[in-house]
């Protein structure tokens, strides 16, 4: 068997483990979605009557508000999906099974690309059950062109790749779940600081550049613009080199980690 | 530091014997404790081969760097005719590994586990099903097989742990610590499991805290401690090293017990107890000689009883220590195949090298 064909196959061996796992407990992934559907709720009727104020100048609504939010909640889904990964994969490694992998004659990266591959498809599959939320609550794309479409799903499998190759690396050098949820905070705390809720630029102007420079914000600007007709401009190009960028970097540490002598 | 030299392969065409795992020098420490100190091994095809020792020396370091889950810092091995270091794939095609801490997915049932392992060793759909059932029937979990492993008492997982094993049919398995922890039938079904393996042709590489276990299973026995091979050969061959056999004579008649310490030679006495003990392996015709001796000397004891070798034993006698973590003692022999000599100028016969 060659070599590619051997990590088709064992990697799709490992891709149907966990998503078994998923399957049979399937609790992990549907608590780490409660976040985003309640933030989501709480902004629209809770705070929605403020944040639609002071939007574009005043005198926006609340469905211009519940258009603005849903791109960032969307991205945020994925982030806090991919929170779950980092505790299964810390669990996993944890677990005598991986030594096992490792004395037999199999593909080394299918454990790890199992788990890459099961979590982007959770993470798409969180983002359509996020995303059905926010049409049930009024979202609607305007003049959105089936390119547009394709380029925002598009854009969100490669944001969720990116985050899952950090977060397999974040479960990898944690020693137990706990600490695997404490690593990986960052993957749901950038959304908030991002410009999911409030546009960047009406942040304080010290706070302006850490709401800049991260993934999240070129990301939303960048499905914003593709699902609601707004001003991309760059925010396309810095989206895809944050999403390269994160899933290069999560792809050697994992390698890297993966590599090393077990404990 | 240790040294990070590794050997190439030294592939010797004229092997003497075909070895199923050889090994010459083997090293590994973890930052300043050195875990395995030059651990020389040679173990024929589809033999048993026991490494003994107490938690601590060395015997799930060595499974790891044999079964390439670790690397080793110098020294070479080579298993099923593979260098672990520079050929593992070629190592982990030939073997099976059960480690001590089970290697079941838990999440998943244990039929779910079995077809796990047939898909990884690229089995068709068909003939994984009929591994897994004829193992599942073989190890007595036919019942279980629709229960998540998680499940499993500690007896079930192990069983399980073994059939996964069985799956890809390797040529070399090894066991580490596999009856620890186990209740008493639990511990004789996984001997009878041990040896039935044996019958099929494998080799078979276990690791064990008990000198009994070794001794029922075992066609060579190796002494782990401190990192360093103590003594090596067949059970019969380490229980004559041991001076932990014997036979206790313990007296109530102060008179009789004086009579007796003058009869007897080779003998340790206890003053305070009345007892006292003669060096014996404890087979049939060493008792039978000790009975007519004392017979003969008119000595009559309150009580007879006859004490095996247990492992404190092998360590009082091969190291001069009970605590095996200790750090290494400049009075060991600095030969690991050379079994150290224990002060019993009386035994039998002197204890054989290892030159298989």
């Amino acid at each position: 068997m060659s070599s590619l064909s051997l990590a088709v196959r064992d990697s799709s061996t490992m891709l149907r483990r966990n998503l078994l796992h998923a399957r049979r407990y399937p609790s992990l992934t549907l608590n780490l979605l409660l976040t985003p559907i309640m933030l989501l709720l709480l902004f629209v009727y809770i705070f929605g009557d403020v944040m639609s104020a002071g939007l574009g100048g005043g005198g926006a609504d609340r469905s211009e508000y519940i258009a603005y939010l849903v791109p960032g909640l969307l991205l945020m889904t994925i982030g806090s999906t991919t929170i779950g990964t980092a505790v299964s994969v810390s669990n996993d490694m944890t677990e005598g099974i991986i030594a096992r992998f490792r004395t037999m004659a199999i593909h080394r990266g299918s454990v790890i690309i199992g788990h890459v591959i099961g979590s982007v498809l959770q993470s798409v599959m969180s983002v359509v059950l996020v995303g059905a939320v926010g049409v049930a609550i009024g979202f609607r794309s305007t003049d959105a062109t089936a390119l547009e479409w394709i380029a925002a799903f598009g854009l969100l499998t490669l944001f969720a790749l990116a985050l899952t190759w950090i977060a397999v690396g974040m479960g990898m050098v944690s020693p137990n779940a706990e600490a695997a949820s404490n690593n990986a905070m960052p993957l749901i705390f950038l959304p908030l600081i991002s410009s999911t809720f409030v546009p960047v630029d009406a942040m304080p102007g010290w706070f302006q550049p850490i709401a800049e420079y991260q993934p999240f914000t070129p990301a939303i600007e960048t499905l914003r613009g593709l699902l609601l007709g707004t001003e991309i401009g760059n925010n396309g190009w810095l989206a895809v080199a944050w999403c390269l960028g994160l899933a290069t970097l999560g792809y050697f540490w994992s390698k890297a980690v993966f590599n090393r002598d077990p404990k | 530091m240790p040294s990070s030299v590794m050997p190439t392969s030294r592939r010797g065409d004229g092997h003497p014997a075909p070895a199923a795992v050889s090994t010459a020098g083997l090293r590994k420490s973890y930052g300043d404790k050195t875990v395995l100190d030059g651990i020389d091994l040679h173990i024929p095809a589809g033999s048993v081969f026991a490494l003994l020792g107490p938690n601590g020396a060395g015997k799930t370091t060595a499974v790891q760097i044999l079964s390439t889950l670790i690397t080793a810092d110098g020294g070479q091995a080579q298993v099923a005719g593979h260098d672990v270091a520079t050929s593992p794939d070629g190592v982990r095609a030939a073997i099976g590994v059960t480690g001590q801490f089970s290697a079941v997915d838990g999440l998943i049932t244990g039929e779910e586990n079995m077809f796990l392992m047939a898909d990884l060793h690229h089995l068709s759909k068909r003939e994984g099903r009929r591994v897994t059932a004829e193992l599942l029937e073989r190890f007595d979990l036919v019942e279980a097989a629709k229960k998540p492993a998680s499940t499993y008492s500690g007896g079930m997982k192990r069983r399980l742990d073994i059939a996964m094993t069985l799956v890809g049919n390797p040529r070399i398995i090894f066991l580490d610590e596999p009856t620890t922890g186990l209740d008493p039938r639990s511990r004789h079904n996984m001997w009878g499991i041990i040896r039935e393996l044996v019958t099929g042709g494998v080799t078979v590489f276990l690791t064990t805290q008990y000198l009994d276990e070794a001794d029922e299973l075992a066609d060579q026995i190796a002494v782990l401690n401190n990192g360093k091979i103590a003594a090596q050969g067949t059970a019969d061959e380490l229980k004559r090293l041991i001076p932990g056999g014997h036979v206790r004579l313990r007296f109530s008649d102060p008179s009789a017990y004086q009579a007796a310490t003058v009869a007897l030679r080779e003998i340790t006495r206890d003053d305070e107890s009345l007892t006292l003990q003669i060096p014996s392996d404890g087979s049939q015709r060493e008792l039978r000689s000790i009975l007519d001796w004392l017979d003969s000397a008119g000595i009559e004891a309150d009580e007879l009883t006859v004490h095996t070798p247990d492992l404190d034993d092998v360590f009082f006698a091969l190291t001069g220590s009970t605590v095996p973590k200790q750090p290494s003692q400049p009075s060991q022999p600095s030969q690991p195949s050379q079994p150290s000599q224990p002060s019993q100028p009386s035994q039998p016969s002197q204890p054989k090298e290892d030159v298989r």
